[in-house]
């Protein structure tokens, strides 16, 4: 598949996934607002809740990443500061995934 | 990088009234951009204050008033001056249209009048047009097939032919490329709403038989996944014409070839 389409169709794909993985981030904070620090690390110990919240964070960085790029591609037009950009929004939300993930595993493995 | 102001030479600055004719019955004040090539000047805004007592219906007539009588300086292209040939587009109250089929009394107060936007200026309200036309030339805007040309003629029926309705209407008029944030930004890229409504033609014209190749040229993340979709080219259209679903269109066959 040329790289344009695939990009056309990730960025649709994220959209949609984001709808319920969103709702269900939104559910999450809402049952735990007023939850302790031991409720919630038991809450997200869930595997299948851990599952759905990296969804989320993975899904919408994803969606970010390619929106921005084209943003980017949009409206900065020398070449060097756009490759500049263009790697400062790659390595923001892949540190971002990273933490998110590190954070979860931290609090699967206790 | 975009440019949010515009450059200090490019900058309009007020220009000369031109007052009606003592006698006038219905004055309107019609504010007009002024730009000519052979002066080191900055543009301009004339006022002028046509009767429209003795004025047609339309913009245009108000303009070709303008130029008879008042101000033989003024340029602007037109023609037909009833909506089919496409020249006398221009930013009208704000939006793009034709100033033929533009009617005065649809506007409220004075009637500003500006050359299509973003583009390069020739005189006043005349736009180079140059590129958009190269780029209509790139989508190559006819009939191409493999097979050899028929004795008699190309058949097509009644339900293949409804396919191009919404499309053959255009004009050429630069309307909606021009309305287009992403055409402004990039138009040296990205082919254009008008572009890509003629290729969505010849997408869709049943005797064409050159669709994977004409997609091939079309799949590009500039020359065509530019369009966000912003709506600006249906809005502008002055024939009614969706640009904005035609490109959809296009996109919509480049996922169906992939899946």
């Amino acid at each position: 598949m040329d790289k344009s389409t695939a990009h056309f169709l990730k960025q649709r794909l994220t959209a949609l996934a984001n709808i319920p993985l969103a709702l269900f981030f939104l559910y999450a904070l809402m049952t735990h607002a007023d939850a302790d620090y031991e409720t919630m690390r038991a809450f997200l110990s869930n595997p299948l809740v851990s599952a759905a919240l990296l969804g989320f964070i993975v899904s919408a960085l994803w969606h970010m990443y390619l929106g921005m790029q084209i943003i980017i591609e949009d409206y900065i037009h020398g070449e060097a500061l756009k490759l500049f950009v263009l790697a400062l929004n790659f390595l923001f939300c892949l540190s971002v995934g990273f933490v998110s993930l590190l954070s979860a595993l931290r609090i699967w493995t206790g | 990088m975009v440019q949010l102001t515009l450059p200090r030479n490019s900058r309009p600055t007020e220009g000369r009234v031109w007052e009606a004719p003592a006698d006038a019955k219905d004055v309107r004040v019609f504010q007009v951009y002024r730009w000519s090539p052979d002066d080191e000047e900055n543009p301009r805004i004339d006022s002028y204050h046509v009767d429209l007592a003795t004025c047609g219906p339309m913009v245009l007539d108000a303009l070709i008033k303008i130029k008879n009588e008042m101000d033989s300086t003024l340029t602007f292209r037109r023609s037909c001056r009833e909506g089919i040939c496409g020249s006398c587009s221009m930013n009208i109250d704000g939006t793009n249209t034709l100033a033929c089929i533009k009617s005065i009394e649809e506007i409220k107060g004075t009637v500003k009048v500006y050359p299509l936007p973003h583009m390069p200026i020739v005189k006043d309200l005349v736009p180079d047009l140059t590129h958009f036309y190269e780029q209509y030339s790139s989508i190559e805007p006819w009939l191409q097939t493999h097979t050899a040309e028929p004795s008699d003629e190309w058949r097509q029926s009644p339900e293949e032919r409804e396919k191009i309705d919404g499309h053959y209407e255009c004009i050429l008029c630069a309307c909606c490329s021009t309305s287009c944030p992403s055409y402004w930004w990039n138009s040296e890229r990205y082919l254009g709403p008008a572009a890509l409504l003629q290729a969505h033609r010849w997408l869709e014209d049943s005797r064409d038989e050159l669709t994977d190749e004409r997609l091939d040229r079309l799949e590009d993340s500039f020359r065509l996944y530019r369009c966000h979709t912003i709506m600006n080219c249906a809005k502008a259209c002055p024939k009614g014409l969706s640009p904005a679903k035609a490109i959809a269109g296009i996109k919509r066959k480049l996922v169906e070839r992939e899946i």
